[in-house]
This record gives C-alpha cells, structure tokens and sequence, in this order.
C-alpha cells in the first residue's frame, strides 16, 4: 500500500495540521510516512500546501510530480493540482467559492461542502476534519480510531475538551461528500 | 530523561535540537531564521537547562553565536549553532577563527535561496562555502549532509565526535526540505554530558582553568606572527585534512550494480533523485544513486571507480552547479558529467529529473 497525497488550500484552513493528523494516524498503524509543507510567509491568507505520503515500504521523495489523492480547498489549488493527479487517482474538493470545478473524466472526483456546513453547525474551527472525513470515507488509509489517536497526541492538553467535536466533524465529513 | 526512544514523527529541524540534548550537548548558542527556527524553539520548550544542565542561549546575532562557540568549545565543551544561509554567512569568520585554533564544534546549515537574503524557501546553494572553508586562509570543515529526518538526528553525535576526534569544526548541511519535513525517526540513546574530569582528560588542549597546577596554561589562538611557525602550523592541518580524507568518507549507493547511468545527489536533492530513479527504472532505464554523505571530505575514489561502470553521471543540486565541479574533478573527463538544478527556492520534482537524464545524457 503507497498514498501519494497533496492537499492545498489557503493558509489557516488547517491544511498542515490536516496532513499531520493524517501522518501521524499513519504512524501508528506502523507505516511509513513523510509530511512536506510549502508555505508562504504569512500565517493566514497565503497560499498552504503539503504532501502527505503513507506507505507500508520506506519512502523515496518527500516531494512528487503527480498524486494519488488530490485535496483542493480553493480555486488556485484546483487549477495547480488537477493536472498533476494520476488517471485512476481521486480529487476531492471544497465547493465553497469554486467557480470551475474539476473537468477530468479518468479520475474519481468528489465534492464536499464541508465550508457550509462548518458555518452552519458553528464548527469553522473543525472545517479540516470534515474534509479528513470525506477522505477516510473515499479511502481508508488509516482507521478513524488512529486519527482520534493522533489528534489526542498532536493536540495540546488544554484543548482536549475539543475532541468530541472533531470526532463528530470526521463522521459528518464521512456522510456529506458526494461523488461527480 | 522525559525523552524517550520510541518511534516519533518529527520535523528534521526539531530531531535535530532533540537529538544534541540526548547525546550530552552542552550548549547551544543561535538566532532564529527561517527555514531552521524550530531547533532554538524546540530547545526553549523541552528547557534541557532543568534536565541535562545545557545551556540553551538566544544570541544577539550570528556573529555572536559563532563566537559563544569558540569559547565553550575552546573550553572543551560540546556546543552548538544552527541557522541558516544568510546567518551561516555571518559565522564564516568565527569559522574560520575555530579552524585556525583547533576548536571543535557544530554548525548547522538549514539552507535556503539566495544570493543574500534571497527567499525562505530551500536550497543547496552553500556547497561551495561549506566545502571549502567559507572563511578566509586554507582550512576545511566536516561537512555531513543528511537526507532523512533520521539522519538529521543520527548526525548530530556524529558531528561532535568527528569535531572532537579531529579538533576541528564540524557541520550539518541541511536544508529546507530536510528541516521543514515530518517523517518517522528514532532518537538516539540518551548519554550524559561528559564530567569536568573527562573533558580533562579527553581534551588536555582545553583552557578550561582545569588542572593549572599540573600543566602550562593552554592558549587557543588563531594568532601567530612568526610567519615559519606559522607556515609549520598550516602544514599540521593539511596533515590533519588528508588523515579525514583517508579516514571519514562516507556515502551510499543505491541500485549501482547493474546501472548505465547514475544520479550523484545529495540530501535532500538524493530523495527526490531516488524516485527519479525508480521512474526511470520503471520505463526501462538502468539508473542508479550516488550519495556523498560527507561532502568535506569527498567521496573521491570510489566516483572515479564509479566512472569505469557507467555511461554518463548526472548531478543534480538545488543550486546552479556547485557539487558538479567535485564530481568532474573525480571522473577527470572518463564519461559525461551533466548537471541539473533549480534555484532560487524551487525544489525540482522527479518528472524535471528524469527528463534532465534523458536530454542531458540518454539522448544527447
């Protein structure tokens, strides 16, 4: 098993932490794994990539030319990735502010709305687990049990208290994506 | 210790500050800078100051910084800086001061973009500087490049007991990839900082003010007048310089055995290589890896036996051709030595190198 991940969006989407969740959840079920940011300089607002790879052998480059699994949270990253996903490979993509959703007919690809629907369950700060979700649906790469792991070992002891919320936005994200 | 030996998923930079707390660093010395600043960060959150007794210290500047580790490594301690490009620029001075007084030391080079103060984003476009002494007069540092967040924590004993072994400074020469990434690393074993009476004993040069009533005072000094004493001098440390080069090359090889062609890269241009590598495999092209692991001292000798089992060499950096000129020198003109790079804070992907491979020497 080999995931060759990018998910892209803007800066305090929760892309980075997303991936490392995701990396990190990998870990734990004993694999291997790289996480390679790229990021502008700003904290919010620029644009925020990472490549997330998860493999049961040891891995070459942090850094790929093409992807299994694209992740795309705006317009930009739509228009950078969607060429650069293998045929057969999968996009998913938030619907909020898209104006030219993915064209490609040998991928798999997926909408969620998970901007919408974090706004309206007043769970903006859980946006990127539900995006997680819709992946964990599409692909199980690592259990929803080891991502509760990670989120519990990634995140600081004081914020604990969030976690339920994050496991419910996992579950919502699992159930609002819809394929193309 | 708090730190444990498990399995981890860490940023190189933060492996890099976890591992010089667990192989008895005595002190750290640096100003933050991108792409490296989570060594001095991750330092100031684990506070080894309250656990192994290092001293972790923000400098004012790097000029500062390099200077602290003259000092505590002229006292025979393990110190430590890291930065990155434009502050590694600043500490050439200090460096070179080191090499001339015999002071071991680490310096961690996280690079980025330049010329200047350039871009944030990665880079290996301090080879030159850092192979070839980026100060002034003839001198050499250890320079180990590592190409794994593993490594970047393996590195750091290994930096110390070759800066030790050879009373020389020694560097880690990262960079942006290697430090921003997360991957999978086991710390090394916890060893305790070395006693006051071991640092007399393994480190008699040291002017600790330890033992003054037994010995000379030791002076540390780069300094000499005298111009046949000091030619003496130098010739002690070209002496010193071909014992490391006969002594402390390292490098790995991957898939060279029944290879036509090979990437000679290292750290982290060497990942991206080896997915190169394994496309270029998969459409059928016998391609292999070279990696210099130590770039000061070159892996010479066996790239020029290398050169006597292949079509051609490509190089790849991120910078415009730095290493390319070592490896020609190596192969002395046997087969084609071609180069492939991207500047200025773009990381090539793999599709760019196996093209490169192709054009620049299957086609060519």
């Amino acid at each position: 098993m080999k995931e060759e991940i990018i998910i892209s969006g803007f800066g305090g989407q929760g892309v980075l932490s997303m991936g490392k969740i995701l990396a990190y959840a990998g870990l734990m079920e004993n694999k291997e794994v790289t996480w390679m940011p790229a990021y502008g300089p700003e904290q919010r607002g620029g644009t925020a990539n990472v490549t997330v790879i998860v493999s049961d052998a040891p891995i070459s480059s942090p850094i790929l030319s093409r992807y299994d699994t694209a992740i795309l949270l705006n317009q930009p990253s739509l228009d950078k990735f969607e060429p650069k996903v293998k045929p057969g490979g999968t996009i998913i993509f938030d619907g909020f502010g898209i104006s030219e959703p993915p064209t490609r007919t040998d991928v798999s690809c997926w909408r969620i709305d998970a901007m919408d629907a974090a706004a309206e369950l007043k769970m903006m700060k859980c946006f990127n687990m539900f995006v997680l979700g819709a992946l964990l649906r599409i692909h199980p790469i690592v259990s929803v049990d080891n991502v509760m792991q990670a989120l519990r070992k990634t995140l600081p002891e004081r914020h604990h208290d969030l976690l339920p919320l994050n496991e419910k936005a996992i579950l919502k994200g699992m159930e609002l994506v819809r394929q193309l | 210790m708090a730190e444990t030996s498990e399995v981890q998923l860490l940023k190189g930079n933060e492996a890099i500050a976890r591992a010089a707390i667990r192989c008895g660093c005595d002190g750290y010395f640096g100003y933050p800078i991108t792409p490296q600043s989570e060594v001095l960060e991750t330092l100031a959150l684990l506070k080894p100051w309250e656990t192994t007794g290092m001293v972790v210290l923000q400098a004012e500047s790097e000029v500062a910084a390099i200077n602290m580790l003259y000092g505590g490594g002229g006292s025979g301690k393990r110190v430590m800086t890291s930065s990155s490009s434009p502050g590694v620029a600043l500490m050439q001075e200090g460096i070179s001061y080191m090499a001339g007084a015999e002071i071991p030391g680490l310096i961690v080079n996280v690079q980025r973009g330049g010329p200047g103060l350039g871009t944030i984003q990665p880079s290996q476009s301090d080879y030159n500087q850092a192979t070839r002494g980026g100060g002034n007069g003839d001198y050499n540092v250890i320079v180990l490049a590592p190409a794994s967040v593993q490594e970047m924590a393996d590195f750091v004993d290994l930096a110390f007991e070759l800066a030790f072994r050879y009373r020389n400074p020694a560097m880690i020469l990262s960079d942006g990839v290697i430090g921003q990434m997360m991957e999978r690393v086991v710390l090394p074993p916890a060893k305790p900082r070395r006693t006051e009476e071991q640092i007399a004993a393994e480190c008699p040069w040291a002017a600790n003010g330890h033992g003054l009533r037994s010995r000379r005072p030791n002076v540390i000094t780069s300094l000499e007048l005298e111009s046949s004493v000091m030619e003496q001098k130098n010739l002690h440390l070209q002496a010193k310089y071909r014992e490391i080069r006969e002594r402390e090359v390292r490098y790995q090889t991957v898939d060279l055995d029944d290879a036509d062609y090979a990437i000679v890269a290292f750290g982290s241009a060497a990942r991206i290589s080896q997915k190169a590598m394994e496309m270029a495999r998969a459409d059928g092209l016998k391609v292999g890896l070279f990696r210099p692991i130590t770039l000061w001292p070159f892996p010479e000798r066996e790239l020029a036996e290398l050169a006597t089992k292949v079509k051609g060499l490509l190089v790849v950096e991120i910078n415009a051709g730095q290493m390319v000129y070592d490896v020609r020198l190596a192969v002395n003109g046997r087969v084609p030595v071609a180069h492939f790079g991207r500047l200025g804070g773009i990381v090539p992907d793999p599709d760019e190198i196996v093209e490169a491979l192709n054009a620049k020497l299957v086609n060519a």
